[in-house]
């Protein structure tokens, strides 16, 4: 791994040596942030089955109004009565930043604020069935917006979550351990070099020694 | 200022017109993947898709799912609960923590 083209110079090992600091440093916040996120993650995941569970079963309950509805009454019938809504939603839609995630917030808004104006026709030509059908579909509506809101951020944090994991083991598996046998084969290669360069002041000495005055070294 | 749409085969959500919502009937894969793609480039912040839909679109869905809007999010039908949702968010959970940690518990 180390021979990969490193120069063993003291330049290059003060470089890798800055580059281990961030890359532990990195490592740490990277870790706690994966950590964080997976604690949020949970919370809302299971928020988000509830929800589910909860939307799911009103919406069944709603259907199986409509198909009441639908079967007490004329096709032609039904299809005038929700023809032209009165009511008309529109949403807001805001950001809430977790862990930097954004995830959106969205707040709906009625164009009228009349309750009883989901019910977009005249009582007079249809069965009650319809209305028990329209209020109960109205009445799992914010959970239904709540459970879009949930749902959304959960993928966006999984998402996110799993971005930030390989990050993690990136650095944890792959960058840090070779930094660090990089940093290694170069102070070896440095000592190395200056042993070498002291064994040869070391015989020069001597040479000269041995030259000047003819003492006998080995 | 964002809207919501409600996009299926015609019995399952004819409904939600009455709440308000915009419904976007359907007749088949091929027109619900247009008109998918269609409100995905408009002002539509939830698109609500039922299931039975959501399942012949998986690829479209996957493409929204990393956008912070809209959130296309699958509803039961007329036709009833096919579990599609909740794999969803179950496939959510494992790919955030690269295992089932939350269903696991046998009731769902």
């Amino acid at each position: 791994m180390a021979s990969t083209q490193v120069n063993p110079t003291r330049m290059e090992l003060t470089r890798l040596k800055k580059k281990l600091t961030t890359a532990t440093r990195g490592h740490k916040l990277l870790k706690d942030k994966r950590d964080e996120l997976m604690r949020q993650f949970l919370d809302r995941v299971r928020e988000n089955r509830r929800l589910r569970e909860e939307v799911e079963a009103g919406i069944c309950a709603a259907n199986m109004n409509f198909l009441l509805a639908r079967a007490g009454s004329q096709d032609a019938v039904m299809n005038t009565a929700l023809l032209a809504p009165k009511q008309r939603v529109s949403l807001e839609c805001g950001v809430e930043n977790v862990m930097s995630v954004e995830i959106p917030q969205f707040t709906f808004k009625t164009r009228t604020p009349d309750q009883n104006d989901i019910f977009s026709y005249g009582f007079a030509f249809t069965g009650g069935d319809l209305d028990g059908a329209v209020q109960s579909l109205q009445d799992i509506f914010p959970q239904m917006l709540r459970l879009a809101e949930c749902e959304k951020g959960c993928q966006l944090m999984a998402a996110e979550i799993e971005k930030t994991r390989r990050r993690v083991n990136a650095l944890e598996h792959v960058v840090i351990p070779e930094l660090q046998e990089n940093i290694r084969y170069i102070t070896m290669k440095l000592d190395e070099n200056e042993r070498s360069t002291q064994i040869r002041l070391m015989k020069v000495k001597d040479m000269m020694l041995q030259e000047a005055h003819g003492y006998e070294t080995i | 200022m964002y809207r919501i749409a409600v996009l299926g085969d015609r019995d399952s959500i004819y409904g939600f017109a009455a709440l308000g919502l915009e419904v976007f009937p359907v007749e088949d894969a091929e027109a619900g993947r247009r008109t998918l793609r269609n409100l995905c480039e408009q002002e539509f912040a939830v698109i609500y898709i039922t299931e039975a839909l959501a399942a012949q679109l998986p690829e479209e869905l996957s493409r929204y799912e990393e956008q912070r809007l809209p959130a296309i999010i699958p509803i039961p039908g007329v036709v009833g609960n096919t579990g599609l949702g909740i794999a969803r968010v179950k496939r959510s959970v494992e790919q955030a923590v690269g295992s089932d940690i939350i269903f696991t518990d046998g009731d769902a």
